[in-house]
This record gives structure tokens, sequence and C-alpha cells, in this order.
């Protein structure tokens, strides 16, 4: 209970340190500009550092996952996506990965029904997933009417699919919906699912709570607390352009929002949210599965001990003699290293 | 099988839903309780021999497992290395998002139900160290962040459950961020193993195979009767006097197998295969008694001890001066020929890119590497026209096929061994989509766990794959399950005893041998195995 409770906990304090900090005009400067420029900072020089941990680690074996038959004889029909053999195969691969979550896709179910091992399809947490990212993704893309000036030709056109249903004054988007929807099941079966409850971490519970809380004090902003949108504007636009100011009525449920941003900027690096970095390096996937056909280095390939044919000979010299297997002469009998033959090692 | 060990309907009592009350952070294995569960430990001579840390007599039960006194530092050590060495590690380590796709999929998790053994948490008993020494949060709010101290409990713990994955990469498939817990379970062995923590089933055959060149520790002058003698049970089938060129300088090709091949049941009847094949087409090539071993319980090990045995197959190729290599059947064994020795021990540029002496093709898949997959061989042949199978000679058996991990999840090689079956046999059936091909299951054996004191484990492992077997012997009468890993052949048998009694266990070349009609050949009236083979009414009365 205390790995919901605490990280629950966090998240509205978070929230009502922002409303508190907007609500008072002497903390607007330190909550609307301070804040979310170090928090950007960290954002952007933490996500650039954990790449750069994980880049700076080599890949000394290609160790490509196999999903789908391998190109050997000309006649067999191979699987590029599955296995690739080359690099439009990686990249057509990679892209099914992180576009449609091709892997989470052939999710099942298995379950003992008597003696009898069944599987069932299993798309919920694919298509949950799938919902939150994209809900997310749009969100996002819709946020840049308020940073950028002139807004995006894509933004208008976003706002006009996404609010289609015209469902309320203003109009509420789909992706509000969905995105909440989406992060009540992700919750919903980290508490619910015996399993998935057993090895879920405070960590686990954070980042759904902080985007619950984002996403929540956005619709409180929009469909029942107003706050003055063009104020809003006005301060992200000054702080696109580093002309940091703080206009009047902000109103402090938007520094809540803000704070709750904010707290998703630092956290960002320092957390499991780095699979949107880090599936891209991901080596089970981004390789191509060639390795007979092209040979993959490895910078560190080492010499090591090896028992040597020479060595083998003379242990076992009598014993070849007695079996009639032909004695190689002109051995070297030096105890070998299987060289490190490519590798600067 | 074991007379009073657990029931099959005992085995299948597992509870997947009922997790315990306990953080998963305390380390809880009771040894003595889960006898019949883990492997004993490596005897010290092997470990000496191989000049490997910290040999000694100890027991997993035991409360003193004889750590050297600086273990903790020993471990971070070799753990900061690992992440310096392998991306795949560090990256594991970090982007795990505990969606748990990945929980169901573990053959060991479905066998046992114990939690641990789902692939998420196998990784956690790592990653909740690597947390605590790498990690701001982990240092700062240890538990809270899902960070523990390394303490010998936690040790034991690694012990159990890295020595209960097979490494066979089923997980690996559905995980969105392609996280491989045969990475995890690599990296978590090799730290084991600097401070002397193993077993004995991985470590003789390491020792064996260093110093004879093969697992089972076969010297060149049984070698050479082994072969010598499954040449005469060839005769006696066949008809047909067949030589294996043993060590010959200058042949074409060298042929690489698993020592199981020419010393185990029913591994034997699959080299009677490959004997008859090259036999009948005249096939120029030599076995090594050195590079005597196609598999490579190295990598059970660690990447260097894999390296060091691998070695000797280039080495063997060069000395020989043949032109390329050909592999027999192995799974583990063709995960360190198709992902590893060419890195490792390359490059090869002494041999020639590979090439059928018989249908001129080229195996433009092994250009580099300069090995051939059997299947890859013999499919070409049999595409080529090269040899005639006369399919009727299996009818005794109602196949089905089971991939094997390796050759799956870390080749692509599914079409080559249907399409060598397809042609061996009139009766083939597929075992359900969930557990073929990328999907398949493991014997619940693979990476060193096949020995007898964890059985139970074994058993509970192989559950998934037996049960898709029996579902096809009870649809489809299906009685022999064929494979292509020596380690399957090894462990199937057993499984299949225990879970699906009926169903017997072959390689794929096994069939081919049956199926091969040879020049010069009498009229078979068995089997490679010596089983009687049915009468044209039997066939008849079949359909």
């Amino acid at each position: 209970m205390a790995k919901m409770l605490y990280p629950f906990l966090i998240v509205v304090a978070l929230a009502l340190v922002g409303y508190a900090g907007g609500s008072l005009p002497a903390l607007q400067v330190v909550f609307g500009i301070i804040i979310p420029y170090i928090a950007m900072a960290a954002f952007v020089a933490g996500f650039a550092y954990r790449m750069l941990g994980w880049v700076r680690s080599p890949v000394p074996f290609r160790i490509t996952t196999t999903a789908g038959q391998q190109r050997s004889l000309p006649w067999i029909k191979a699987n590029n996506l599955e296995a690739p053999a080359n690099k439009l195969g990686v990249l057509g691969r990679m892209a099914l990965e992180v576009l449609l979550f091709r892997s989470l896709f052939r999710n099942t179910s298995a379950g003992l029904r008597g003696k009898r091992l069944l599987f069932g399809e299993e798309k919920l947490l694919w298509a949950g997933g799938l919902l939150f990212h994209y809900s997310f993704l749009v969100i996002i893309l819709r946020h840049t009417r308020f940073f950028l000036d002139p807004v995006p030709f894509f933004v208008p056109w976003l706002q006009a699919v996404d609010g289609f249903f015209q469902v309320g004054v203003p109009a509420m988007y789909i992706t509000t919906a969905t995105i909440l929807v989406a992060l009540l099941f992700l919750f919903a079966r980290r508490v619910v699912m015996p399993q998935i409850r057993y090895i879920s971490l405070p960590a686990d519970y954070f980042p759904l709570f902080l985007i619950l809380g984002i996403g929540t004090t956005g619709v409180l902003m929009r469909h029942f607390f107003r706050v003055d949108i063009e104020a809003v504007k006005e301060l992200a636009l000054s702080l696109v352009v580093l002309q940091p100011r703080i206009p009047a009525n902000v109103g402090p449920l938007f520094f809540a929002h803000l704070a709750l941003v904010s707290s998703l900027l630092v956290y960002f690096p320092l957390s499991k949210l780095m699979h949107m970095g880090g599936i891209f390096l991901s080596p089970t996937r981004n390789l191509t599965n060639d390795n007979r056909r092209r040979r993959h280095v490895n910078p560190w390939n080492y010499p090591v001990p090896t028992h040597s044919y020479a060595e083998w000979q003379e242990e076992f010299k009598e014993k070849l003699e007695m079996a009639g297997i032909p004695l190689d002469e002109d051995l070297d009998h030096k105890p070998e290293m299987a060289a490190a033959r490519g590798g600067h090692a | 099988m074991p007379e009073k060990g657990p029931k099959p309907e005992d085995l299948l009592r597992v509870e997947h839903n009922k997790l315990p009350e306990k953080d998963w952070l305390e380390p809880d294995v009771d040894f003595k309780a889960k006898h019949g569960n883990y492997c004993y430990p490596s005897k010290p001579k092997m470990l000496e021999y191989l000049g490997m840390p910290n040999p000694r007599q100890w027991r997993p039960a035991d409360d003193d497992w004889k750590l050297p006194p600086d273990w903790q530092e020993i471990i971070y050590k070799g753990m900061q290395e690992r992440l310096d060495r392998f991306r795949s590690f560090k990256l594991f380590m970090d982007i795990c998002v505990r969606c748990g796709a990945c929980a169901d999929k573990c053959h060991f998790f479905i066998g046992s139900g114990d939690p641990k053994n789902m692939p998420v948490m196998r990784a956690e008993l790592l990653r909740s160290v690597y947390r605590r020494q790498h990690t701001t949060a982990g240092k700062v709010l240890g538990k809270f962040a899902g960070a523990r101290d390394l303490t010998e409990d936690v040790l034991k713990e690694w012990f159990y459950y890295f020595y209960q994955c097979t490494e066979c990469r089923r997980c690996s498939v559905f995980c969105p961020y392609g996280i491989d817990t045969a990475e995890i379970t690599m990296m978590g062995r090799e730290l084991l193993n600097l401070v002397g923590v193993n077993i004995n089933w991985v470590m003789e055959p390491v020792a064996n195979c260093y110093r004879t060149g093969n697992h089972l520790g076969i010297q060149p002058h049984t070698f050479k009767d082994n072969i010598e003698f499954a040449a005469d049970d060839l005769a006696d089938i066949t008809g047909v006097k067949v030589e294996v060129p043993i060590n010959k300088k200058g042949a074409e090709i060298l042929f690489v197998t698993p020592s199981a091949d020419y010393f185990g049941s029913p591994h034997y009847y699959t080299f009677l295969g490959y004997m008859a094949l090259f036999h009948e087409i005249g096939l120029d090539y030599t076995m090594s008694a050195f590079a005597s071993e196609g598999g490579n319980f190295g990598l059970f090990t660690s990447h260097e001890m894999m390296k060091r045995l691998n070695a000797k197959i280039y080495a063997e190729a060069k000395r020989l001066g043949v032109k390329w290599i050909l592999g027999g059947e192995c799974g583990h064994m063709w995960r360190v020929l198709h992902q590893y020795m060419d890195t490792m021990n390359g490059p090869a540029d002494f041999l020639e890119e590979p090439v059928s002496p018989l249908t001129g093709t080229r195996f433009e898949n092994a250009t580099s590497t300069k090995m051939v997959h059997i299947s890859e061989f013999t499919a070409d042949l049999l595409r080529e026209g090269k040899i005639k199978l006369d399919p009727s000679r299996n009818d005794h058996f109602r196949v089905t096929y089971h991939d094997s991990c390796n050759p799956a999840r870390a080749m692509g090689l599914f079409e080559e061994p249907r399409y060598l079956l397809r042609s061996s046999c009139n009766n083939f059936f597929e075992m359900p989509e969930s557990t073929i091909r990328e999907r398949t299951f493991c014997c619940g054996s693979g990476s060193g766990l096949g020995t007898d004191e964890n059985l139970e484990a074994r058993l509970r492992g192989g559950m998934p794959r037996a049960n898709a077997v029996q579902y096809v012997h009870e649809k489809h009468g299906v009685n022999l399950l064929t494979c292509m890993c020596a380690i399957d052949k090894a462990t199937l048998p057993p499984l299949m005893e225990y879970w699906v009694p009926g169903v017997e266990v072959a390689g794929v070349h096994e069939l081919v041998g049956n199926a091969l009609v040879m020049k010069g050949e009498g009229e078979r009236t068995t089997d490679l195995r010596g089983t009687p083979l049915l009468t044209k009414e039997e066939v008849t009365a079949n359909v």
C-alpha cells in the first residue's frame, strides 16, 4: 500500500506547492520562470547524459532476437522485418517497434485449465499502452500553440480532429478522455492483477500519478476553473524567447499544472521513462541478423588462454598412435592465446 | 523417472495468481525445502583445471558458502566492468518499465508459479543491487526505489534463479524493449563465477571440453572407436559400409557436431543419418578428434570461457587446411557459432566462402563465418535433386517438430528443418502456434541444467513444451517429437516419459537418414533405431 500511497502523496504535494507558489506574487517568478527553466535544462541535459551513458558502452556482440525466418537459401522466403538481414529491415523493424509496439502486440496470456495449458490473445496492454502514448503525443503537439508563434500549421488541424465530437464548451478533446482512461487502465492493472502488483515499485506508480496530475490540472483549467489563456500563452512564449516575464491573472491552478510538468521533466531522465530513448538502442532489436555474412567487431576482444592442438596432441600422443589417428609433426608446443584478431584490444 | 517424486497431476497444481505477501526485495530461498530445484556445485578440481576462482567443497543448503572475504567488492567491480563492456547489460538494467508482458512467457514461471521466475523478477534480482550501487535514487531512497544491498542471502537467491533460467530468450520476443533475460542470466552467472559460485553440470563439461576437446571427456581413441562402431551399425542396417575420416588434412570440409551425437542416445541415430548422407553424396570431409565438440558450455559460464572453448574450431580448420566448416544439429552450439564465433575468434580469412561441392550453391549467409548449418546444407541438396528420399520408410512415425530455442530465436532457422521433415515423412503435424517457431517453449533443461538433481525444476519447466506435445499426441496420434538440439535430445525423452508417455524423440537427420535412398543398399527392414518398418499392409491399414 505504501508503494502506491507515497507516490500519490508526493504528487499531491507537488501540485499544492505549485498552487501555493502561484498564489503568492512574490513566488511567481520562482514557479513560473526559474523552476521551469531549471527543469527544462535538467531534462535536456539529463536525457543526453543517459543516452551518452548507454552509447559509451559498446555492443560487443550481435545478439539479435530473431522472430522470423532468416535469410539463407534463395528459395526460402525470408522475413526481413522479424529477422532483418539488412539495415532496411532493421529500420522497418524499429519503426514497427517504436510506432506500433510490435513486440507487445504479440502478447498472449497463458493459463492452466485442468491439465491443458491454454493461450489467449491479450491485446489490452498493447491497446492501453498505445492509447496512452499517442494521446500524450497529440496533447504535446496541441500544446505547441502556447509556445510557438505563429502556431504550426498542423495544430489547428489537430485541434479540429481532436475536438471533433464538440462535447461541451469549450469542446472537450478526445485525447483528454483517452489519456485519462489509458492512465487509469495502466494504474488499475497494477492494482488488480496480482502478478503486476507484485512486481510494481513506487517508481511505477509515481509517473502514472504525476501524468494523471498533469492531465487533471489541465482539465480543471480548461473546463472548470478557467484561467486566462492569453496570459498563459504570453508567459509560455516569453519563456521560449528567453525574455521571461510573468503577466498578471495567470491564476494559481496553472502554476500547479506547471509545477507537475516541471517535476516530470526533472524526473524523466532519472527514471524508467528513459525507455523512450533506450528503445532505439536495444541490441536485440536494432541489429541485423546477418552474423555469418558480415563480421561484427568487438572493440575489447582480449586474448584468452586456450588449450592448443599441440598441447592436446602431446597429452594424448600415445592414444592417438594406438588408434592410428595421424599425428601432426612440426608443431609449436607453446601454449596459445586465442589472439584478438580484428579488435584493437 | 522418479518413483517417489511428484505425480504429473501434482505438478500441474500451479497457482499463478497467488502471490506472496512478502515483498520481493526480501531474499527468500530455503535450499533445504527446494531440493530438486537446483543443481550441485562444481567440484573444486574442475575450477582448478580451468584456473577459475575459489575452488572448494560447499553445498547450497549450507549456511556458509565459503565465499572469498572480499566477495562483495569482487562482484561490485565485476558489475562495473560488465556495465562498461556491454550496452545490453547497462540498457537492460535501466529501461524496464515492469509492464509484466514477460511474466507468463517463461516456462519456469508457467510450470512453477514461483513469482521470481517471472523474467522481470529475474532481472530485478540483479537490478535491485545495480540501483543501490549505480543510481542516485537507489543510494538515497534504498528499498523505496527498489534497491537493496548485496547480502549473502541476495547472492544465494541469484544462484537459485540464475540457474533456473535456460537462456531460451522466449521472453525477449515479447518484451516491448527487447530486454533479453538470457543476457541478464549470462551476466548474473559471470558475476557468480567470479566468487566461485557455479554448478558442476556446467563446469565439468567445460573442464572436459578444455582438456579433451569435448564435453563428455571422450579421448581420441574412444572417439575413433565410437565412430567405427557407428559405421558398423549403419552397415548392418543399410548394407552400405561407410568411412568417416578423422583428422584428415586437406579434406574439403570439417564437420563439427555435439559430442552427444556419437556418444548419447537418441542423438546417435541422427549421427547415423549424417554418416549415411555424407557417404551417399561422396562428401570430402573430415571429423576432428580435437574439435570434437560443437557445443559450448562456456556460453553458460562466461563470455571469456565461451571464447576459450570455441577457439579450437577455427584453429583446427586452419591446421587441417579445410575450405569451410559444416555444423551438425545443436541448439546453443549454433547460438555461439552464429552470434559469437566470428567476432570472438575470427576473422576466418584462412577459409573459403562455403560452396556446396555437389550443387555449386554458395551459402551467401555464411560468407564471413564460413560455417554452414547441416539443415541448410541438406535442404539445398534435396532441393537440387542430389538426394532421393523415400518418406514411406518413416510411416511408422507420426511426427511433430520442436523448434529448439537458439536456432529459433538467435538464428531464425525455421523453414530448413521443416522442409527436410516434410520431405522425409508422410505424417507431419505442427504443435499449436503459441508453442512453435519464435514462440517455441524450451525443453526446460537448457543452459547446463539438464541433470538429475534439479529434476523437479526440469519437469516443471518442460511442462509447457510437453503440454503442446500432448495436444498433438492426443489429436493426431503423434508418436515422434523431432528437434535439432543435443540438449533436447538428451532431456526431452525423460520429459516425454513423465508427461506424454508414448512419444519418442529424434533428430531431423535421423528421419532424413531413414528415408535416404542409398546406392547399393539392401532392402531396409528397420529404421536407424532398429525398429521394424511398417509392411505395405500395415501402411494401408493405417490409412
